[in-house]
């Protein structure tokens, strides 16, 4: 009866913290319409600075904590929501994640750059030592500490929201922000009210769980998974819901940990770290989501160019012919970060059909190319192409299994179903020593790797690292002359059909399920391939290669490449390969290597195209200049002197001009820019 | 004539607004069926019921006479309903001609035919009057001919019932007319048509019956020439003035 009593108050604790972060996220949502995939990542910064503060540099924790909770964190989400989120209203929504993905690694890359991540860093509880017995259970003074400051989140966000002029104004723009803009109120000043508040939440969140793990910057940044959980529960809107739901996740947790036989089964190790994400992927399919309906969301700005066969040849022919004169030139460390940037750049290729053509979003495309990493391992007699074969196959095939429930979810919450099996397999499955599959025993990573033979071509030394490269750039080049070919069939129309609407798409009789499964699968099998061939690139297969945290910066860098365009994707790649190239120069490129990526997709909400298409427009332009002498077509007629028009608003109590934003939105609501 | 669309009883709550209360009408083949009301009458709602993007508290829709309530959006349109969206639902980002030309090959995967889909996306621009702007972009063009897309794309998928929501909004006067004689000239050809429109002019020269919906409930069932003269559509729709023919 004790132990229950113990795990039970284990369990409210960190339900309090996962409560604690999951209100931020909720409140942040409800009132931007932004998911802040980053709300882990500024929680551990904030955890990170407490740190420093408290524990480095010896200051006064409440000081400490004062500084970082109400002041720093504050500060740093007014500017994000001021600087990026406000300006990502029309943004599609895998824009708008993956803005939240570049602040998540760019914030990831800087901790790592300020604060070494191999030294060790202690950091103490609140009153460390000190207890008080609960009917023979014995409470430190910071599990009770946590728990009243999550009931006081709960009693203060209540009161904020209904008993404050602020908190309406809050509610009303969850409602309709046009609306409330019409009414004269300031529904951007709500937003960034309400950012202040979620980066507050992360950042105490964070602080008040890092004495329960290490003060590691990945795993503090993703214990945010956890937290979406509650957030799903509470249906990204209720507050009371989401307390229930990390309530639920916390007793689950800690009920496992203290009743699943974790120490001698040697499989259920990880059970308990895989509760919340459990209950996420369940949560995400169980509760009832909107249906399919018409205009669910603003027409997205990407836009693509329809690619030709002759771009594509001519593309080929750069790739191979660049590939031919870069591998001799090389050193060891520069030719495996490119060919390690160009197997990435395949892996980067699924996500052109899947996110560029049918705009479906997935953060797990590293788990695809893991699982075909572990396939092509066992599958491949010394690197037979066969190998290849039968990693897209499986990887296919796991894509559509694992996507056949999740298929059902749109934008956001597909994404975050995604999320969760790319967690799910990181905590559990890549864990595992070992699975038997219809009987046969496949062993995975319990030495830590797995050998892997590299992929033999007739007639080519492919054991030469430069060949190789020269390899990867032909299969490249072989994928993406597919995909371009997809996309000029009419199953590339029926994919953008979908993507722009996929309610029309049904009323013409198109079952969206088989399209979605279709190219998820062919996505997967892609992503597969390429974990094929990188791990026949270093000679194994390692999990860290193919962790959930690796699918964020991949993604980024293709969407600035241009997920829609194959040379998006080779773009990608050549970032990759170059900022990869840095980290092996330098030992401070290397701990900010994340750096980079964040800060390239923090830039997508102001070019959701990416480079490629700008590059490939300027080409066009150029040659229309040098052949026929025709005039550029004007595309958008720009009225002179707009930003100087504003309506002086002087009813209502708003008394000063109106932004160019905020009369883009008022034009919206009142129909005043059609067609 | 037999009715090729049918509601009985449909009702629609929305938390606690009933949107849609008991609404009984039909649509027959060969015949253009108005449907108005103020906003807010529940006209779209009852679209998106028969469409399957909302699902009736109560009531049953019936396709051709089977029960299609509980169907999904896309076995309806293999069922051959085809509908326009008030809000624009185009595929933006293609062409005039590829919006069209993908509702036929969608139309011909399901039905494995061997039809030529590019000659039914020609044809149904032709029909429409969009041929000459095959080639532009559709999120370029002006609402009015965007709607008119709308209709070309849903032709192609060879439909026998249509639901048309507001066609004719941002159409100026000799398009509008256009639209009418082709509407016409659907339903000569044999397909149910329902207008949902706020022009009233339209609305009574090519509607057979025209039914007035408020507050979601139907008002009256009728010609257009007794809608017209009816004192409590007057009254609750159109104000106390006579409509203006």
């Amino acid at each position: 009866m004790q132990d229950l009593l113990a795990y039970t108050i284990f369990g409210l604790v960190t339900a309090s913290i996962y409560a604690i972060a999951a209100s931020g996220l909720v409140v942040t949502y409800t009132t931007s319409g932004v998911f802040n995939l980053a709300h882990g990542a500024i929680g551990m910064f904030g955890a990170f600075i407490y740190w420093q503060l408290r524990f480095s540099w010896g200051w006064p924790a409440w000081i400490a904590l004062l500084l970082v909770v109400f002041v720093l964190s504050p500060i740093f989400g007014c500017g994000l929501e001021k600087a990026l989120m406000r300006n990502l209203t029309d943004a599609t929504e895998a824009t708008k994640l993956a803005v939240t993905i570049g602040v998540l690694v760019a914030l990831v890359g800087a901790a790592t750059w300020i604060w070494d991540p191999n030294l060790s860093r202690p950091f103490a509880a609140f009153y460390q030592g000190n207890k008080v017995d609960i009917l023979g259970v014995p409470v430190t003074w910071d599990q009770l500490i946590t728990v009243g400051i999550g009931a006081l989140c709960a009693v203060g966000l209540r009161v904020l929201l209904y008993r404050t002029r602020i908190g309406l104004d809050m509610r009303a723009v969850v409602d309709d922000r046009a609306l409330v803009l019409l009414n004269g109120g300031r529904p951007d000043r709500a937003s960034m009210f309400s950012w202040a508040i979620g980066s507050m939440l992360a950042s105490l969140a964070g602080i008040l769980i890092a004495p329960y793990i290490q003060l590691s910057v990945v795993p503090l940044t993703l214990l945010v998974v956890n937290a979406y959980a509650a957030a799903v529960i509470g249906k990204l809107r209720s507050l009371p819901l989401t307390f229930l739901g990390a309530a639920i996740i916390g007793l689950l947790q800690s009920y496992a940990v203290g009743y699943l036989p974790t120490s001698t089964v040697q499989w259920m190790q990880h059970v308990p770290d895989t509760i919340p994400i459990l209950v996420l992927f369940v949560a995400l399919l169980v509760l009832p989501h909107q249906r399919l309906r018409g205009h669910t969301g603003r027409r997205g700005r990407e836009s693509f160019p329809v690619p030709t066969y002759k771009m594509a040849l001519i593309g080929s022919a750069v790739v191979v012919g660049l590939a031919c004169a870069l591998a001799p030139l090389l050193s060891t460390q520069p030719l495996f970060s490119m060919s390690s940037g160009l197997g990435l750049g395949i892996v980067g290729l699924s996500l052109v059909p899947l996110l560029g053509y049918g705009g479906q979003i997935s953060l797990c495309q590293m788990t695809f190319a893991g699982i075909g990493a572990v396939v092509y391992a066992h599958a491949t007699g010394g690197g037979s192409p066969l190998g290849l074969v039968v990693a897209f196959v499986v990887a296919a095939a796991v894509g559509a299994l694992t996507a056949l429930p999740a298929i059902r979810l749109r934008g956001l919450y597909l994404a975050l179903a995604t999320a969760a099996l790319a967690e799910f397999c990181d905590t559990f499955v890549f864990g595992l020593s070992s699975v038997t599959v219809f009987g046969h025993h496949i062993p995975l990573f319990g030495n830590g790797t797995l050998p892997a033979a590299r992929l033999q071509v007739p007639f080519v030394d492919v054991s030469n690292d430069r060949v190789y490269l020269v390899v990867l750039a032909v299969i490249f080049c072989a994928i993406g002359f597919g995909i371009v070919a997809l996309r000029r069939s009419r199953h590339g129309r029926v994919l953008l059909a979908m993507r722009e609407s996929p309610a029309a798409c049904a009323m013409l009789g198109l079952r969206l399920t088989t399209v979605k499964l279709a190219v998820f699968s062919l996505s997967a099998g892609i992503a597969g391939v390429g974990g094929a061939l990188l791990a026949g690139l270093s000679t194994q297969v390692a999990p860290d290669q193919f962790s959930f945290f690796q699918s964020l910066p991949l993604l980024l860098l293709m969407m600035a490449g241009g997920v829609g365009m194959v040379s998006g994707a080779f773009f990608g790649a050549l970032a990759l390969g170059l900022f990869s190239t840095l980290g092996t120069m330098s030992s401070l490129f290397s701990r900010g290597s994340s750096l980079l990526p964040g800060l390239v997709g923090i830039g997508l909400g102001s070019q959701p195209n990416g480079v490629a298409s700008d590059i490939g427009a300027g080409l066009s332009a150029l040659v229309r200049r040098r052949g026929a002498q025709v005039p550029a077509v004007e595309t958008d007629v720009v009225t002179e002197g707009w930003d100087e028009q504003c309506i002086e608003w002087e009813f209502l109590g708003m008394d000063g001009r109106i932004s160019r934003r905020e009369q883009q939105i008022l034009d919206d609501s009142l129909g005043l820019k059609v067609g | 004539m037999s009715a090729l669309l049918e509601f009985r009883e449909v009702s629609v709550v929305y938390g606690g607004v009933t949107a849609v209360d008991k609404v009984s009408m039909s649509a027959e083949a060969g015949q253009i069926h108005g449907l108005i009301g103020p906003n807010g009458a529940g006209k779209s709602t009852l679209f998106n019921v028969a469409s399957g993007l909302v699902q009736p508290r109560q009531g049953t829709v019936l396709l051709e006479g089977a029960d299609i309530t509980a169907m999904g959006s896309y076995k309806r349109a293999r069922l051959r309903m085809a509908r326009t969206f008030q809000q624009l639902e185009l595929f933006g980002v293609l062409s005039v001609y590829d919006n069209v030309l993908t509702a036929a090959e969608i139309r011909r995967s399901w039905a494995r035919d061997h039809s030529d889909s590019k000659a039914d996306a020609l044809q149904a621009l032709e029909r429409t009057g969009l041929a000459e702007m095959a080639q532009e972009r559709s999120d370029r063009l002006p609402t009015g001919l965007a709607r008119l897309l709308e209709v070309a794309r849903a032709l192609a998928t060879r439909p026998k019932v249509l639901l048309l929501d507001e066609p004719a909004a941002g159409l100026n006067e000799q398009e509008t007319r256009t639209l009418g004689k082709l509407l016409i000239g659907l339903a000569d050809d044999g397909l149910a048509i329902v207008l949902v429109e706020h022009d009233m002019d339209l609305v009574m020269q090519i509607c057979s019956v025209v039914t007035v919906l408020n507050l979601g409930k139907v008002l009256l069932t009728a010609a257009p020439d007794d809608v017209r003269k009816d004192q409590a559509v007057l009254s609750a729709y159109l104000g106390s003035a006579e409509v203006n023919v």
